[in-house]
């Protein structure tokens, strides 16, 4: 595997990360941040930069297990609670998450734990939503450019947010970026997973690694090389034409649904205005 | 002679003209008070960036009232700013006007339009079809231009040709992949591109790039004075509000014109002899006459 993905330089990257969720919150009139804690690298990234951007008095980190949940991701959920000093909440999703489950069925086991899990993200999502109209706040998105780009993450689930500050970092760059923001090592050690069932891990379920993953989509994405070319490049062939059919067949999990034009001027189409103007801030 | 420059790298409110008016006469007079005989703003200062349909929302007249009350908060100070222009026949383009003592002496509409990748300019607002410079006493004349407009080397190379003796570029330049070496590269091109006009056009140039952010995108600043020989006299930090200042001396323009005489030895008739076969060739008409063989 050659065409090494380029070094980011932390500091740049965090000055601005935590510009853009400054000027969000002052963009929108609201001055609190809430987000979903797991234990990860993500979310715990994005709960540092929150509070660097906005204080640790005004995020709200909300810690949302289930019942199969690792004990061991609320505890490292907690690390990063006690590290930032930030406000949490425990709301646990099982008592929403069975009475669904008990309601949708099949006979394709595979089919089933995908609809389970994304059950539990939209469970959580939920929460997030009412949590953010009870503290006054927005909800800050934990999803990476890797996810977004394969598509792994559940639409209104985990992909639902008011801003997406880590968006735009591949899983592998978060790392540097987690480790020049203070996220605990422990954190930073354990294999990526979104636990949704017992043992999952990231790697496992999308059958190669992050490094390796983003290699390709950097290649292919940010600089918009062909299949062919990647792969006389020294990528593996199939994997990358594995990536290249994901990043096609989740296209519309990263655009909003298209409207059918029948009239002069239609919203999203040439109804167009930053979401940030005049009149759109909360309170003018 | 010593000409002094504030450049006001700041960041304009999306779509809110009145609080921008009042942030640029703050930014104006801080400039005055530092004793700079020009203020540079940055592009589209008056209005932000990401406009799309706010476009007509924001627009005003070149001889708006509103810009030449700005201008009077300094009195005998130049001003070079960014706004939506409306035309008589309602084009709407983004300008950059020169100011002096409330009256307009200069306009300039940005020419080119990125309208690619990331932009999305030419949906929103009009082309200018001029390039031009300004007389503006003591320094000679000044050439305007819009940040696009530099990144095609004809715009302030015509400027010099005419008699520019300093290039003013009003600028809103995203950051692209900040902190990476491809993010590095995107700076450090506006810099060899200044670096290049100023020395092969022997002329001043003066940089203004706004800082904050609008939606998903972070405006670098890094505003730039560059001396008539390339060299670096004033440089903003990235990212933060800054009134950058620094002098040009009209010896230095002087002397580097009489070590480096490019522009008087420029062979126009040339140059315009084979834009005019270049022109002819693309469309598909016939090449002009072929003078080589007389």
């Amino acid at each position: 595997m050659t065409a090494a993905l380029p070094e980011i330089d932390a500091p740049s990257a965090l000055e601005v990360i935590i510009a853009f969720i400054r000027s969000q919150a002052e963009q929108t009139g609201f001055r609190r941040l809430v987000v979903g804690l797991s234990g990860g690298v993500d979310s715990a990234t994005v709960a540092f930069l929150a509070a660097r951007a906005i204080g640790a008095d005004n995020l709200l980190a909300v810690r949302m297990p289930y019942r199969s949940s690792s004990p061991d991701s609320e505890a490292d959920a907690m690390r990063v609670v006690t590290a930032l000093g930030c406000r949490t909440e425990r709301v646990d999703i099982t008592p929403m998450v069975e009475p669904m489950l008990a309601l949708i069925g099949g006979d394709d086991e595979a089919a089933l734990r995908v609809r389970r899990g994304n059950v539990m993200a939209r469970e959580r999502m939920i929460v997030l939503y009412d949590r953010s109209a009870a503290f006054d706040a927005l909800v800050v998105g934990t999803s990476n450019k890797t996810e977004a780009l394969l598509g792994y993450g559940t639409l209104h689930g985990d992909m639902a947010s008011a801003l997406t500050p880590i968006g735009d970092l591949y899983k592998s760059q978060l790392r540097a970026v987690a480790g020049a923001l203070g996220v605990p090592a422990e954190i930073l050690a354990k294999p990526p997973s979104a636990d949704l069932w017992p043992d999952q891990t990231d790697e496992a379920e999308l059958g190669a690694s992050y490094d390796d993953l983003d290699r390709i989509l950097f290649a292919l994405v940010d600089r918009r090389w062909s299949v062919e070319r990647c792969v006389a490049a020294g990528m593996d062939a199939k994997l990358v034409a594995w990536v290249a059919e994901r990043v096609a067949r989740n296209e519309f999990k990263r655009q909003i649904p298209p409207v059918a034009k029948v009239s002069l001027r239609t919203p999203g189409v040439d109804h167009l205005y930053p979401r940030r103007r005049p009149g759109s801030r909360r309170g003018s | 002679m010593e000409f002094r420059i504030g450049l006001a790298q700041y960041a304009p409110r999306l779509g809110e003209v009145d609080a921008n008016l009042e942030l640029a006469a703050g930014w104006l007079r801080r400039g005055a008070t530092e004793g700079a005989q020009l203020v540079a703003f940055p592009e589209l200062a008056l209005t932000g960036y990401l406009l799309s349909d706010l476009v007509p929302e924001v627009a005003m007249r070149a001889d708006d009232p509103r810009l030449a009350t700005l201008s009077r908060e300094a009195p005998g100070v130049v001003v070079a700013i960014g706004f939506v222009e409306e035309t008589d026949a309602h084009r709407f383009c983004n300008s950059a006007a020169l100011l002096r003592d409330g009256e307009l002496i200069g306009l300039h509409r940005k020419v080119y339009l990125p309208t690619y990748g990331m932009f999305d300019e030419g949906r929103f607002t009009r082309a200018g079809d001029r390039i031009r410079t300004h007389p503006v006493e003591p320094l000679g004349s000044i050439g305007l231009s819009v940040c696009e407009d530099f990144w095609h080397a004809s715009l302030p190379m015509l400027q010099a040709l005419d008699g520019a003796s300093l290039l003013v570029n009003l600028a809103a330049g995203p950051a692209r992949a900040p902190g990476s070496s491809a993010g590095l590269a995107a700076i450090a091109g506006w810099h060899k591109m200044q670096d290049t006009y100023a020395l092969l056009g022997t002329v001043a140039i003066a940089f203004c790039n706004r800082v904050g952010n609008e939606e998903g995108l972070t405006f670098w600043g890094g505003s730039r004075l560059l001396g008539a020989d390339g060299s670096t006299i004033a440089q903003g930090l990235l990212y933060e509000e800054a009134l950058v200042v620094g002098s040009i001396d009209s010896d230095d323009l002087r002397m580097q014109r009489y070590g480096l005489p490019l522009l008087s030895d420029e062979r126009l008739e040339l140059v315009r002899r084979e834009l005019d076969r270049i022109i002819a060739e693309r469309a598909g008409l016939p090449s002009p006459p072929d003078q080589d063989d007389t």
